[in-house]
């Protein structure tokens, strides 16, 4: 369990993070999300005991991080942002390093080194220098230091940050693979990454908590909620075709996508349109490449509150 | 204390995956040598013993210790590592005596590496090798002290650099705290017992009487009380600029 209480960090006159409380229990990834100097990093570093809080407190598993660090740091795996180590060390040597501090020894450290070894894909490296790796394999270097000790809570910087496509897709799978009896706290500013691997998403803005739901609720927020999206096969019905939606009684507003041909309605608030919609088509005998209706954007959300 | 060894250990790996370390070890050996044949007069002087050997150590330290300890802290500082190695569960301290120690232990395998002169005024004499050893152990302490200031040097910066000459300028005035040089920036505007106590902190006149073969307990508590200063001083400037 983390628990957060009024949570505050304050440099001289800037107030990074303020008054931010929460709960993660096991089983829950939380996303921490929040534009660039939101206050994520600082958070997140002050639940890891980098740096402390100015007021309020917070706990992981029951050790709180002023009054008893060190047990807090050892239920704890921690990725710093950027995935900083020992350039000159080789993989194998950090890995040890590390796994010396956390104290794991004789078969459960040679197993527990071999498991990180093997999931995070690090054999071909492991005598290579880490300042020589690429950002891919370092990120990945960073992640097996965090897990090597098998703690029960993990916290995350920005762990897919300069990753490519494939190497994203195997990082969110192992964080799902290790969601189900772990607490993770992951912090990003990669939208789709909320989608795909958390339960839950904190959304902080200048140091506030400004929104706290799953993601899909989040997404219910959006004016794109249960809108609904047509691709017309034929451009130059386009305008006709946006009088004739936008006519519709439930219809709000109709947005237009020439370069693609593409209509978007948005429902008034609370009305279902895809019915109306569907019926227009039919009706008027249009040809269509494309028809859905949206869940919402995250990202449209993401920009309407922290803005 | 565990944290200590594992720390102290990785630190002094790291030394030896650069060239710092033969690099150090090799330009020590070579000036060592250089003054106490030149500059010295080992020769000339008719006497066996280490008098022009470890007269000028504390200014060989002055400019090679600082070169040590100016990575310290301020590389992980500036890389970011000390927020791996500070979200360990490892205290401040642990951490701060681990890489202390580490410098400490290469210094003292460089200065024993100097074993082929000690062979030299043996083949030559008949030194009073108890002198010699004591004369070790102050040269020890003093590269102890020197490490201790750089240590503290190199955690108010990021910047290797800044760390250097600020470790080279205190460790200058510490060694000559007890001459005019240095006291005479105090005298005009401190109270005679601040300057007395300033000149009291001078490295060279406690150097000066281990190096002449005595071991005082007051030498010993003096290198052992300034070092857990300045690396008390080293833990209290990183756990306020840690993060900065």
């Amino acid at each position: 369990m983390i628990k957060t209480e009024h949570l505050t960090k304050r440099y001289r006159s800037l107030t990074a993070v303020d008054d931010v409380s929460f709960q993660v229990g096991p089983g829950e990834v939380l996303g921490f999300l929040g534009p660039n100097g939101a206050g994520k990093t600082t958070t997140m570093r002050m639940l890891a005991g980098f740096v402390p809080p100015t007021s309020g407190r917070a706990s992981i598993c029951g050790h709180d991080i002023e009054t008893d660090p060190l047990g807090a740091k050892a239920s704890l795996g921690y990725l710093p942002e950027g995935a900083p180590g020992y350039g000159e060390m080789t993989v194998r040597r950090f890995l040890e390093f590390i796994a010396d501090l956390r104290r794991l020894e004789g078969a459960r450290r040679k197993a527990r080194l071999d498991h990180v070894i093997q999931h995070l894909q690090l054999a071909s490296v492991l005598e290579q220098s880490i300042e020589t790796l690429s950002k891919g394999f370092r990120r990945r270097v960073g992640l097996a230091q965090a897990i090597v000790h098998d703690p029960p809570v993990l916290i995350l910087d920005e762990p897919t940050d300069g990753l490519d496509p494939n190497q994203k897709h195997e990082v969110r799978t192992l964080i799902n693979d290790m969601a189900r009896d772990k607490i993770i706290v992951i912090s990003t500013h990669i939208l789709e990454e909320v989608d795909a691997v958390c339960t839950r998403a904190i959304i902080i803005a200048r140091g506030r908590i400004v929104a706290d739901d799953t993601p899909l609720q989040l997404a219910g927020k959006s004016r794109y909620h249960n809108a609904v999206s047509l691709q017309l096969e034929q451009p130059e019905l386009l305008a006709a075709t946006r009088a004739a939606v936008a006519a519709l009684p439930a219809v709000a507003e109709v947005e237009v996508s020439e370069r693609d041909a593409r209509l978007t309605a948005l429902p008034r608030s609370g009305a279902t349109i895809l019915p109306a919609v569907s019926e227009l088509a039919a009706r008027q005998g249009l040809k269509l490449k494309e028809l859905h209706l949206e869940s919402g954007r995250l990202d449209e959300v993401f920009r309407t509150i922290t803005n | 204390m565990r944290n200590v060894g594992i720390i102290m250990r990785r630190e002094l790996a790291s030394y030896f995956a650069t060239p710092l370390a033969y690099v150090f070890i090799l330009i020590f050996l070579m000036l060592a040598n250089a003054f106490t044949f030149y500059l010295g007069g080992f020769y000339e002087r008719g006497q066996a013993d280490l008098a022009p050997f470890f007269n000028f150590h504390p200014w060989l330290y002055l400019f090679l210790i600082p070169a040590i300890s100016m990575k310290l802290w301020a590389e992980e500082r500036k890389s970011g590592s000390i927020e791996l190695l500070l979200t360990q569960p490892v205290t401040l301290w642990e951490a701060v005596l681990g890489k202390f120690f580490a410098a400490w232990l290469f210094t003292a395998l460089a200065l024993a590496l100097t074993f082929p002169l000690w062979i030299t005024v043996n083949y030559l004499g008949s030194p009073d090798n108890g002198a010699i050893l004591a004369a070790y152990v102050g040269s020890l302490l003093v590269a102890g002290g020197l490490l201790s200031v750089g240590s503290c040097m190199s955690a108010l910066t990021r910047n290797q650099v800044v760390a250097f000459i600020l470790g080279v300028v205190t460790c200058f005035a510490l060694l000559l705290a007890g001459y005019p040089i240095v006291l005479d920036a105090f005298r005009s505007w401190l109270p005679q017992a601040f300057v007395d106590a300033i000149a009291s902190l001078a490295f060279l006149t406690h150097f000066e009487s281990i190096a002449k073969g005595v071991i005082d307990l007051r030498d010993l508590l003096y290198f052992a009380m300034l070092i857990g200063f300045f690396l008390l001083a080293t833990s209290i400037v990183l756990d306020v600029r840690k993060s900065d």
